[in-house]
């Protein structure tokens, strides 16, 4: 049975990886493949040929078109097929399915489900990503582990205690209680955890400056099925916000990632962590590039031993939920809402 | 560890099911929108709870939605 929540929006690719080569990636189990027209349009076509299923992304770009690399049949930006090798008629079901695309926050956003209800649907938003107030940086490591998983380790951020002690974890994460809340008609599962008095972690004490102890909050925004905010804030102990909400002598880290499901059991992690300060410090954008992506990389080894153990276990194992799950579990139930709702075989069950 | 940083309402929607773990305690403590309260110290117990909204099991429930003017500001 099928996880997958079509009818959404999902993260493709960074704008910065589509361009005038063909890029394949694999969404929701359907190969696509991406490039930029000459005026800089990204398009998004089905990766497979009419003809004899030829991968289009193993073919040549030519001007807009894609022609095959098997036997030429060349394709449009709209999917429909205008030209075929040797003959003149062209049928007319020579198209490959096009997916409706938006380009925003830096991402390319591709349409997965019933084209028609694109239009009404609005892409979820992550503004820091392209706003010169922040420094970005950012990377995507492909999991072999399910999606839910990694839905899973994000929702519940006391694993940074154990798998991330050095780089973002403290005992005080693990240990602070956490408020969460659900809106279903608007999708959205907020998880909060609020450290008054913490040990800095390095990420924070090399990238900020910050020495000694710290007031460190983790908000988290989950806009169920692929994106997910970190409104991290770190300041020296008790310096809280304004009343009128500026805050300014606090550092904002907005941490994104957007969890794509590739197939049923590999999913694509991209991850990113705009800053509000020393924006022009290459240092710290170093720093922070390669210690965030150690990070993501002990999560995705993680949830990589993790899928093999669930892959080979029969169904329906029984788990132990506590208090940390809180808001994860709030993110599976809306989840299997949604993917009920996409899936018309599963309405009402 | 939970002072004066301490989170009160992050969500603005109508519907805003809350639950909180009370400091210094196992206990977590669910809020429906409709102002039912309950203590549990099983979250899929308590999710299952606040789900069955109306149907609150015999909790008394007060009212506390917030007011129009609070709704209208946001
Ligand atoms: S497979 Fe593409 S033209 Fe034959
Ligand atoms: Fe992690
Ligand atoms: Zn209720």
């Amino acid at each position: 049975m099928s996880e997958f929540v079509r009818d959404q929006w999902y993260v493709a690719a960074y704008g910065s990886e589509v361009g005038r080569e063909l890029l394949a990636r694999t969404i929701l189990g359907e190969p696509i493949v991406l490039y930029r027209t000459g005026d800089g349009t990204a398009v998004a076509l089905a990766d497979r040929c009419v003809h004899r299923r030829f991968p289009l992304s193993e073919s040549k770009l030519v001007d807009d078109t894609i022609v095959c690399g098997y036997h030429g049949f060349t394709y449009g930006t709209d999917g429909a097929c205008v030209a075929v090798p040797g003959q003149k008629r062209i049928p007319r079901t020579a198209r490959v399915p096009s997916y409706p695309v938006v380009e925003q926050d830096s991402f390319v956003w591709v349409w997965i489900g019933d084209a028609g209800k694109a239009a009404t649907t609005p892409v979820p938003r992550a503004p820091w990503l392209a706003d010169p107030g922040y420094a970005t940086v950012c990377g995507m490591e492909p999991l072999n582990a399910r999606a839910s998983l990694l839905v899973d380790n994000l929702m519940d951020l006391s694993h940074e205690t154990y798998l991330h002690g050095g780089y973002i974890g403290t005992p005080e994460v693990a240990e602070t209680p956490i408020t969460t809340e659900v809106d279903d008609e608007a999708g959205v599962v907020y998880v909060s955890r609020h450290m008054d008095d913490t040990e800095c972690p390095p990420f924070y004490a090399e990238s900020t400056g910050l020495a000694g102890r710290i007031t460190r909050w983790q908000d988290i925004e989950f806009h169920p099925p692929c994106l997910y905010l970190l409104h991290s804030r770190v300041a020296p102990v008790g310096v809280l916000p304004n009343a009128d909400g500026t805050d300014p002598d606090a550092f904002h880290v907005e941490v994104v990632y957007a969890i794509t499901p590739s197939t049923e059991n590999s999913t694509y992690d991209f991850w990113a962590v705009a800053r509000d300060f020393a924006q022009d410090d290459a240092e710290v954008s170093d720093y922070l590039r390669e210690s965030n992506r150690t990070v993501v990389l002990q999560d995705v080894d993680a949830l990589n031993v993790l899928e093999k153990v669930i892959a080979d276990e029969p169904a329906g194992y029984q788990e132990l939920s506590i208090n940390i799950d809180t808001g994860g579990l709030a993110a599976r139930r809306i989840l299997a809402r949604m993917a009920r709702a996409g899936d018309p075989t599963k309405v009402g069950s | 560890m939970t002072g004066p940083g301490a989170p009160t309402r992050m969500l603005r929607g109508e519907h805003v099911r809350r639950v909180v773990w009370l400091p210094g305690t196992d206990l977590l403590r669910g809020t429906c929108f409709c102002g039912a309260e309950r203590d549990a110290e099983d979250p899929v117990e308590l999710w299952e709870w606040l789900l069955a909204h109306p149907d609150h099991g015999g909790t008394p429930a007060v009212p506390t939605r917030p007011a129009p003017r609070e709704l209208a500001s946001i």
